[in-house]
């Protein structure tokens, strides 16, 4: 038995190694559909209790729109369940391609590829366009599927400190040599909730003659005028060589995801990015509940309209109410405790009180920067809102934070 | 403080702590603290050998091993000629 005893305590073992140093994560499991309402078994094996959801990705509500749902039955009806084939073998439906021609118009790209993923899209894409004679030069703070994308590629990488325009700038200097250059950033920061300054990069992008990549997995759909994305809000449509992007977020929040931008590198992709190649792409239900959703987002920006004032009304709640918060505007915004502890009692007795918001800490975020993530979402009403500004004020009120500093908080509870 | 120990710190400090008033010395934890992340120590790991004109071997760039000032220095020293 290659599974030995031996074996089995070392990986026992190593549970408990992440038990004991506070890194366990356990799921919650959910008994309703997506929404701001959900029925939440937690702990496991407890009654389901019904709390107001503040931590989806579900920006602009759409994960559970009736419109998107029966878009998706008649996808089920009328292009079946799988495609049980890769794209380049018999995997490749017309509406695959409608899709990709979908969202190259609501990107304002060249072209479009689908992945089974936004994460498979980053992990393959470097791979496929660069080699070891370029470089790859990223924001410190990029997603971890960005990090395995750049892994996974020959070139060599360089990082430069967060959002620092200076610091790129030199990184963009030291490496003039190489052969090729991407710059690669988020457009919005997943943790932080602030915005890449794309208007900046795209100037010394087009200075030291190296392309820019952005993930825009935390902006497609409503960041933006007419939710075009971090490009549209930097009056830089055009101008990104290469965009990532989910639909597991703001786009029907069911999976999936793509790279879209110069025709060649998406060209590329089709023909050597090894997760597209070696893995069946979207299945067909996804992709008509995602066109449905373009659809949507096309014909009009109430979605996103109803996101902004949510996101402004919930930033300008939590301030009055004397939380430290990160600076932005986007419908990220983390309610800063600095203290991992502190960060998972929140939480918890947040819970308690009916909301579900989720405690961030080291190594997830840097260590020292504990926090409570908030995520708002068009299908927020206001009395949602206002319910959860109770329960923080009431939290926060117990562990007698409102009001004070960073540095008072990190004097009470340590860092 | 040495030169080279001198010139390491300034490197770490200008190319890796965020905030001008965080400091750090030459015993700081730099990627158990947090400061440094274990992907970042690419470039640090060019700069010593572009400096010093050394090649460390991968298998010697180990986390633990660039984890302080003192430690990197330490590192540098053994392929120093």
């Amino acid at each position: 038995m290659s599974f030995s005893n031996t074996v089995r305590s070392t990986y026992q073992q190593q549970i408990k190694d992440l038990q004991d140093a506070g890194l366990f994560k356990q799921e919650r499991f959910i008994h309703s559909a997506q929404s701001p309402d959900i029925d939440v078994e937690y702990p496991v094996g407890a009654a389901t209790k019904k709390v107001i959801n503040m931590c989806a990705n579900n920006y602009l509500g759409l994960s559970s729109h009736p419109d998107v749902i029966k878009a998706a039955h008649e996808g089920l009806e009328t292009r079946g369940y799988g495609m049980s084939s890769v794209r380049f073998i018999c995997g490749t439906q017309d509406i695959h391609r409608e899709l990709e021609d979908k969202v190259t118009a609501f990107l304002g790209t060249e072209a479009t590829i689908l992945f089974p993923s936004c994460m498979d899209a980053n992990a393959g894409v470097f791979e496929a366009i660069l080699n070891k004679d370029d470089v790859m030069i990223s924001d410190r703070l990029v997603h971890a599927s960005i990090i395995d994308g750049i892994r996974l590629c020959s070139a060599e990488h360089d990082t430069f400190k967060h959002s620092n325009m200076e610091h790129l700038e030199e990184k963009l200097q030291l490496h003039a040599g190489k052969r090729r250059k991407v710059v690669i950033t988020d457009g919005v920061f997943s943790m932080d909730g602030d915005t890449a300054k794309l208007d900046e990069m795209v100037a010394l992008c087009e200075k030291y003659d190296a392309m820019l990549f952005v993930d825009e997995s935390h902006s497609s759909g409503f960041i933006g005028k007419t939710g075009r994305g971090t490009h549209e809000k930097c009056g830089v449509m055009g101008k990104i060589d290469i965009i990532t992007t989910t639909f597991g977020k703001a786009l029907g929040g069911a999976s999936g995801g793509c790279v879209s931008g110069r025709r060649e590198l998406v060209e590329m992709c089709r023909q050597k990015a090894r997760p597209y190649l070696f893995s069946n792409t979207i299945a067909p239900v996804v992709v008509s509940g995602v066109l449905k959703v373009l659809e949507i987002l096309s014909a009009t920006t109430e979605r996103r309209d109803k996101l902004e004032a949510n996101t402004a009304y919930w930033r300008k709640g939590l301030e009055e109410a004397g939380f430290v918060l990160k600076k932005g505007d986007t419908p990220i915004v983390p309610v800063m405790l600095f203290n991992a502890k502190l960060s998972q009692d929140v939480s918890r007795d947040l819970f308690a009180e009916g909301i579900y918001a989720i405690g961030f800490f080291f190594p997830v975020v840097p260590q020292g920067q504990a926090r409570i993530r908030t995520q708002i979402s068009a299908a927020h009403e206001r009395h949602h809102l206002d319910k959860a500004l109770d329960a923080f004020k009431k939290v926060g009120c117990k562990y007698n934070i409102l009001g004070k500093t960073k540095d008072e908080i990190i004097e009470m509870y340590g860092m | 403080m040495d030169d080279m120990t001198k010139v390491v710190l300034e490197y770490v400090k200008a190319e890796y702590l965020e905030d001008e008033d965080e400091d750090l010395g030459v015993n700081t934890p730099l990627i158990s603290g947090g400061i440094v992340d274990s992907f970042s120590m690419v470039s640090l790991k060019r700069f010593l050998e572009n400096k010093y004109k050394i090649s460390i071997p991968d298998d010697k760039a180990t986390p633990e091993a660039f984890d302080s000032v003192n430690k990197i220095v330490a590192l540098v020293r053994e392929y120093v000629k």
